[in-house]
């Protein structure tokens, strides 16, 4: 294997620098960026890519953290198998994503609400912690409880715990079959329905209201598909239009996600999925069977992160954000003394990605 | 039942550490030095690494507190009958589901709210007293095991359904909910708990979160992780805090993710919400005869690379199905070398796709019969000789001892023809049923404990077992926990560094490491006594620590 990029990194952490890693910086503009921070030096992890191993039978590849997710998904495709939690690609030709990168930022696209997040297909990884040390935690199976579940933990942990250098995934086969419908319906009825429906066995794989239309994606064995089509209603959307539709929503190009002016910020807000319509004074994008909604606005950071916790919420200043000191929620004064403990249990110089998830860590 | 009738005196007492062992790789041995200008921001706590120093490199003794000033103040806070201390009161706690391993604790609390389990975790902390939490004590691995100088903390009283939402498809229960209890009372809104262990009539939701538990239908709706969406945790200090939440995303790092699977070492779960999932309307199960395990095994990997998420995939050889047919009749096929179930579920018309589709990958592959049920009583039949395999290995031998490993499954038939070698080597027998689907094996070894020296070579085959399933690339458990049954197994698995990185995460949570001491996680030093010559990246294991 690549022992000497992995030695490169080793001397580079061992200098005992602030150090941002990144890999084809399409979520440079996510994160906090603390308004005092020393100048990081950039830990590029993309010389350390490839395949290391894919067993299509034991749906797991494993895979070096510099790989772009578009050279991973192409070859699971080969196999038509991909990766269920739609891992948003962002960038002008999505082509600059790293693996590495989709397991630090922890998101996920359409598909979280009815196949799980990121993190749950996360299996195992190998990291390098704040002293330089090869760790290898998981592994490649299903299931495995021996140990705490550290490779979970990094997933979201935006590099601040340390550096991923492979990680081991479970895949999915590819739907066989699916269609996508479209329903005109006000926010508050839409909200309805994908909840109620939420609660039916559909083969519901992504919703998505915005604009007066709530579009439906259906995935699974065709007469399944067919059958639930009927049930819903609505109007069948031509396949390459809806393919084109739910990528835009994935990699965040949706018309929707674009800045609207100067001050205004691009929120994501997590809620409970049947939370009414936020009265966030412009219009919201909804995705996620009601539990993942967008907006743009110019209040203040305190004011949505105030609306956000009063639903049981939280709530991310994603994108456009004019001040990106805290873009994420604040915690409750135990969590954040976990997060501190951790930080130190990984990385005890304090190190890596400092401030791009809290100030404090 | 299922034991290894030996008890475990004084199991975790060591002679005291070498001081100077506590330095990483690397020559690191300064880790109070951060970077940058902005160092206050950084937490350096200097307790927790006195912690971790403590708890990685050895175990902790606690045979030197006075308890006497605790008893008078649990009392106080506990209702009347709610603290036992009689020795016949204690019994009935003095091990899990693994009974081989027996302890008795100093006393059982039994709060019956948030606010008691507070008063009984502050009061604990601030003696310097352990504790071990216990759900059902349904486990397999020793983990609700009590501690000699501990007490045991049972959720037991904590069996509120607190709601349950049809329109949210969430569930709020106190962490003594019995599993099957939430899909009961889920049932009337078409809604149920996904996750199923075989113990789901006993085994409590707050036990299911701290061993991240699993069952039949894991494979394709997921483990306890991917089905509970927040937990309230009372922690080490009896500090409340919330991980998780009812959105599908929380801020910051991913602690939930963390504490599930903890095995009650991280903090205690006091209120849990999880995930309901719509009923499937239709289930068809198919039972598959195999001439040769080989060929079943090949099967199982097959049905996965169609393309096929089963909703169920398990696998019994033929010791297990011949264990089981004379008193569940459930018409396995009884000459076959072993049998596959594979379930599908969904909509009628998925099923009757699927069904047809995994009948031809199992044709191909060679099944010698194939029956698909025809009824929902017959469905129920198939699964109810493989939900009796544990009884009935009880039936057709005095004690059994189940293994957990995980593998990958192209090399389940390796592991069944391995395992009928050590059946040889060891003289005794395995009757083997795996959750074939997803990897994870229970052999069960069958013993006599009367017998001297039977029960020595039964753990000798185990631990074989574990050591092969490390070396096929799998784990030493899948879903059991490691507990203190598998705690020298963890030596196999990790080095020393993962270790220490362990004890890191359990020093942030419980710096005086007093939650459920000696299980899980072994200390440095324990994996240096167990001796092991772990090589991992061309490296002896914990060459920085003296051999005694
Ligand atoms: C016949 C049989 C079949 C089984 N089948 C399966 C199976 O199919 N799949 C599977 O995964 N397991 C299975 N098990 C194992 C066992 O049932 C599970 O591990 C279960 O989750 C344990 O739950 P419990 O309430 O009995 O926990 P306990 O045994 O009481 O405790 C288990 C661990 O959890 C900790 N703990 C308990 N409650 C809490 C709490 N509230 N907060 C923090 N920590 C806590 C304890 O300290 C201990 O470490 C089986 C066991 C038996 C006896």
């Amino acid at each position: 294997m690549s022992s000497t990029t992995i030695d490169e990194f080793r001397q580079q952490i061992l200098q005992r620098q602030p150090l941002r890693i990144r890999g084809g910086g399409s979520k440079d503009f996510y994160g906090s960026v603390p308004s005092s921070m020393q100048e990081s030096n950039l830990l590029d992890t993309r010389m350390h890519s490839g395949i290391v191993s894919y067993d299509p039978s034991e749906l797991v590849v494993t895979v070096k953290a510099g790989t772009t997710l578009q050279a991973l998904e192409l070859v699971l495709a080969t196999r038509r198998q991909f990766l269920p939690f739609e891992p948003p690609r962002f960038g002008d030709d999505l082509s600059a994503a790293t693996i590495g990168g989709a397991v630090a930022a922890g998101l996920s696209g359409p598909r979280r609400a009815t196949v799980g997040a990121l993190r749950d297909f996360v299996l195992g990884l190998r990291l390098m912690d704040g002293v330089g040390r090869e760790l290898k935690f998981g592994g490649e199976v299903m299931k495995n409880v021996a140990g705490y579940d550290v490779s979970r933990l990094m997933a979201g942990s935006m590099g601040c715990l340390g550096l991923i250098l492979d990680v081991s995934l479970k895949v999915l086969p590819m739907p066989m079959h699916e269609a996508t419908i479209g329903l005109a319906l006000d926010q508050q009825p839409a909200l309805e329905l994908m909840n109620q429906w939420g609660g039916e066995p559909l083969p519901i794989s992504a919703t998505c209201w915005a604009d007066g239309l709530l579009m439906i994606r259906l995935s699974g064995a065709e007469p399944a598909v067919r059958t639930a089509q009927q049930r819903l209603g609505g109007d069948l959307v031509e396949a390459d239009q809806a393919a084109q539709f739910w990528a835009s929503l994935r990699d965040g190009q949706h018309a929707f996600f674009a800045q609207t002016s100067p001050h205004a910020t691009l929120w994501r807000l997590s809620v409970p999925s049947v939370t009414p319509p936020l009265e966030v004074g412009g219009s919201s994008l909804i995705e996620w069977g009601g539990a993942q909604r967008w907006f743009h606005s110019e209040a203040s950071a305190e004011e949505v992160q105030t609306l956000a916790h009063r639903c049981g919420a939280t709530a991310t200043a994603f994108r456009y954000a004019p001040d990106r000191t805290q873009v994420f929620s604040p915690f409750a004064p135990g969590v954040l003394k976990l997060h501190q403990s951790l930080k130190h249990a990984f990385d005890p110089h304090g190190i890596f990605g400092r401030g791009r998830l809290y100030p404090e860590i | 039942m299922m034991s290894i009738q030996t008890p475990a005196e004084g199991a975790d007492t060591f002679p005291l550490p070498s001081r100077e062992s506590d330095r990483g790789r690397g020559g690191e041995n300064q880790t109070n030095s951060p970077v940058g200008a902005d160092d206050t921001l950084l937490c350096v706590t200097t307790d927790i690494d006195t912690a971790l120093a403590h708890s990685a490199e050895q175990d902790q003794n606690f045979a030197s507190i006075h308890h006497a000033t605790l008893f008078s103040r649990l009392k106080k806070i506990l209702p009347q009958g709610a603290l036992l201390q009689v020795k016949e009161d204690l019994a009935p706690y003095e091990c899990d589901g693994l009974s081989a391993y027996r302890r008795i604790p100093l006393a059982v609390a039994l709060p019956e709210d948030e606010a008691q389990v507070v008063a009984v975790m502050k009061a604990c902390y601030e003696a310097g007293v352990p504790v071990v939490a216990r759900g059902a004590g349904t486990g397999l691995s020793g983990g609700a095991m009590p501690h000699e100088q501990g007490l045991v903390l049972s959720l037991a009283k904590l069996k509120r359904i607190v709601r349950i939402d049809k329109y949210s498809r969430t569930a709020v229960v106190q962490p003594g909910v019995r599993n099957l209890a939430i899909s009961e009372a889920a049932a009337p809104f078409g809604l149920y708990y996904a996750p199923d262990p075989s113990s789901q009539i006993a085994c409590s939701i707050g036990g299911n979160v701290a061993e991240n538990s699993g069952g039949v239908h894991c494979l394709k709706y997921g483990l306890t992780v991917h089905n509970v969406l927040r937990v309230r945790v009372v922690l080490a200090d009896g500090d409340v805090v919330t991980l998780g939440s009812e959105a599908l995303d929380s801020a910051g790092l991913d602690l939930l993710a963390l504490f599930i699977g903890s095995e009650g070492l991280l903090g205690i779960a006091t209120e849990v919400t999880v995930k309901l999932t719509p009923k499937p309307q239709f289930a068809q199960c198919i039972l598959a005869s195999f001439d040769d395990v080989r060929r079943a095994g090949d099967a199982v990997a097959a049905v996965i690379a169609a393309g096929i998420i089963p909703a169920g995939l398990e696998m019994m050889d033929q010791p297990a199905t011949r264990a089981v047919e004379p008193f569940v009749k459930a018409g396995y096929d009884i000459n076959a070398a072993a049998i596959l179930l594979c379930e599908s579920d969904g909509t009628k018309e998925e099923v009757g796709d699927e069904i047809a589709r995994m009948k031809a990958v199992l044709e191909g592959c060679g099944a010698t019969e194939i029956r698909v049920s025809q009824s929902e009583a017959e469905r129920i039949l198939f699964w109810a000789g493989r939900k009796a395999a544990f009884p009935a290995a009880g039936r057709v031998s005095p004690d059994y001892y189940c293994m957990d490993g995980t593998i990958p499954k192209r090399r389940l038939a390796d592991m069944l023809i391995a395992i009928t070698e050590l059946e040889k080597k060891y003289g005794l027998r395995c009757m083997n049923v795996f959750h074939a689907g997803d990897g994870n094996l229970h052999p069960l070894i069958l013993y006599d404990a009367n017998v001297p020296g039977e029960l020595e070579r039964t753990e000798a085959f185990g631990a074989e077992i574990l050591k092969l399933s490390v070396d096929f690339g799998g784990t030493i458990t899948g879903e059991h926990g490691v507990g203190f049954e598998k705690i020298n197994a963890m030596c196999e698995q990790f080095a020393s560094d993962e270790l220490r990185i362990f004890h890191g995460i359990k020093a942030a949570w419980d710096a005086r490491g007093l939650l459920n001491p000696g299980k899980a996680v072994p200390s440095l030093h324990r994996c240096a006594e167990f001796g092991r010559m772990h090589v991992h990246g061309g490296q002896t294991a914990f060459p920085e620590i003296e051999r005694l």
